[in-house]
């Protein structure tokens, strides 16, 4: 009885521990899962060369740079948003196969799953967003906006990436079953992505498609990221996509902490 | 039994989902250092039950001690003195055998110096210190169940929870896993066990208590539970469909209930009450006169199964997901 008083102890207190515990496992189990390196690494490199060459020479964009000053900071956006399928496709597994079950059957801290993901999850998003900007300068992108506002604009792109991996989550908990998220996880994405200011002008779509395109939150983040990238109307868009990021948080961090205990 | 000398209380726990009543006020004691089986049909409200007691599910109402500790109002102490194997292995198969334990000691707060020669010694104790730096993913069935159990045993808890524990398993690592289990108990864990193999039930369980829609149908032990259905049973095999049922027909008349044909196991049952030798010659004498033949006629004690049948009107068969595991 004294044993179990003197070891019983407040969870809270663990969840740096714990959280680091599980982020750090996760990493340990990287390097033995290609198809996270080329998910990760290999794809949004695929994406940058594509929408370079390919569909590049097509899109008018009026940037004093060409397309590809106008298409890095979408490509960085986009890259943090897809990165968010590996946060869902993670908890949906590991709620599946009754892993999450274990830790809540443990004294191990409630939220430490989920901080634990994420965290891992930021540090993959972090590394992709970098060797994103690094093949685009290989390609002739350039930050002609200063030094400051570039460190900015990768900012932005990492913390629009973690607003979408808790979304995610919220996906992977809720669905709790791999094919599902599989399917389901990231189709979501390709409207939001690319019916906004990503890859090629608003202006260029159809009437009924801007209204859209013009309003949604990837649209709003991603002209702040080129504003910062590339010069242009700064304040407007960083208001907006705050609320918009900070309004998402709010909404689905709760909603992803819910399916947890359900899970 | 008085509180003290008891791993598990149960005290008219219920629990519904919506319109659904999983568990409407179950009772259940498991003595320490003893197992308790858990039995009863899909969806009668085992996993459930088991959720509630491993503090993954708060009950509607009702009260359960583990360990004396009360489960609805300090869940957090409960956690420090269980172990949880569910029915899904609940390993990352990324991990090796020997990352998976010392994660999961870890996540139980153990100090560290430790941590890793008691990660050993259960890897050594579950024949997997070969495949220890190799990744779960490559493990066999049998040695993923093993991990499992092993991740489940780390902290050395006090009451262990098996939901299930070898579900899809080859006979040869199910009688593995029987061998392990029984260890673990005669070094003083007590263990609560949901199954659907009613011999595991009988190999492992020192008392049993059978549920069936979210109530406590049955207890005892296996011996007095096989007492309850009482007398003898004859069975026999007749491996064409037809002529089994030709076979049935003419001895039902015997019975103290209608026989059971199982079409899996080709074989009929025929509860004979207190008839034993009388009725089994009689039953000869009509098999014969319908002139069928059968194979391994004989008189039996009931088994679990004849019990299960009695209690619950159906079989306890393993669901086809686990039929199907079991075949992979």
């Amino acid at each position: 009885m004294t044993t179990t008083l003197a070891t019983a102890s407040k969870p809270r207190s663990h969840l740096v521990a714990d959280a680091w515990t599980l982020m750090r496992y996760d990493l340990v189990g990287w390097k033995r899962n290609p198809s996270i390196i080329v998910f990760a690494f290999i794809q949004p490199i695929m994406f940058v060369l594509l929408f370079r060459y390919v569909f590049g020479g097509a899109i008018a964009t009026h940037v004093p740079g060409g397309y590809v000053d106008y298409l890095v900071p979408g490509i960085i956006g986009q890259s943090a948003a897809f990165a968010s399928f590996g946060t869902a496709i993670a908890l949906a597994r590991e709620s599946q196969k009754g892993i999450i079950d274990r830790y809540r059957s443990m004294p191990t801290a409630r939220s430490a799953v989920l901080v634990g993901r994420l965290g891992a999850d930021l540090l993959r998003l972090t590394l992709t967003v970098i060797l994103v900007l690094a093949v685009s300068y290989l390609v002739g992108f350039t930050f002609i906006n200063g030094a400051l506002p570039a460190v900015l604009m990768l900012l932005l792109g990492i913390i629009f990436g973690l607003v979408v991996c808790c979304v995610s989550a919220f996906i992977g908990l809720a669905l709790r079953d791999e094919e599902s998220v599989g399917s389901f996880g990231l189709i979501w994405l390709f409207p939001l992505t690319f019916v906004s200011s990503a890859f090629v002008p608003v202006s260029s779509m159809p009437g009924w498609l801007q209204v859209f395109a013009k309003n949604q939150p990837v649209t709003i983040v991603i002209d702040e990221m080129r504003s910062l990238a590339i010069g242009g109307p700064l304040v407007l868009h960083g208001w907006e996509s705050a609320v918009w990021l900070l309004g998402i948080f709010v909404v689905f961090v709760p909603l992803a902490v819910r399916a947890y205990r359900r899970a | 039994m008085p509180s003290q000398d008891l791993a598990v209380e149960v005290c008219n726990i219920t629990k519904s989902f919506g319109a659904v009543n999983a568990l409407s006020g179950i009772d259940m004691e498991v003595p320490k250092g003893t197992i308790l089986g858990l039995l009863g049909p899909n969806g009668a409200g085992k996993t459930t039950a088991v959720r509630i007691l491993t503090t993954l599910l708060k009950p509607d109402s009702g009260t359960a001690r583990i360990e004396g500790i009360d489960l609805v109002r300090s869940p957090e102490r409960v956690r420090e003195v269980i172990g949880l194997t569910g029915q899904a292995m609940a390993i990352r198969d990324e991990l090796t055998g020997k990352e998976n334990l010392m994660m999961v000691g870890r996540l139980f707060h153990l100090p560290k110096k430790t941590l890793a020669a008691r990660a050993d010694e259960l890897l050594e104790r579950f024949g997997l210190t070969d495949a220890a730096q190799r990744a779960a993913k490559t493990y066999s069935g049998g040695m993923r169940r093993r991990l499992d159990l092993a991740a489940s045993l780390i902290s050395r808890p006090k009451v262990l929870f098996l939901d299930e524990p070898t579900t899809g398993l080859d006979p040869r690592s199910r009688i593995g896993m029987w061998e392990v289990i029984k260890e673990l108990v005669a070094g003083g864990t007590s263990v609560l066990l949901t199954t659907q193999y009613l011999e595991e039930a009988d190999e492992l369980a020192d008392g049993i208590v059978v549920i069936d829609r979210g109530t406590v149908i049955a207890l005892g032990t296996s011996s007095e539970l096989k007492d309850r259905v009482g007398g003898n049973v004859i069975e026999f095999f007749v491996p064409d469909s037809e002529a089994r049922e030709r076979a049935a027909l003419a001895v039902a008349h015997l019975g103290t209930h209608l026989p059971t044909l199982d079409s899996t196991n080709n074989n009929v049952t025929l509860r004979v009450g207190s008839a034993g030798s009388k009725a089994l010659v009689e039953a000869v004498r009509a098999l014969d006169a319908a002139d069928i033949t059968v194979e391994e006629l004989g008189l039996r004690r009931p088994s679990l199964d004849d019990v299960f049948l009695s209690l619950t009107g159906h079989e306890a068969k393993p669901d086809s997901e686990a039929l199907k595991e079991g075949q992979l």
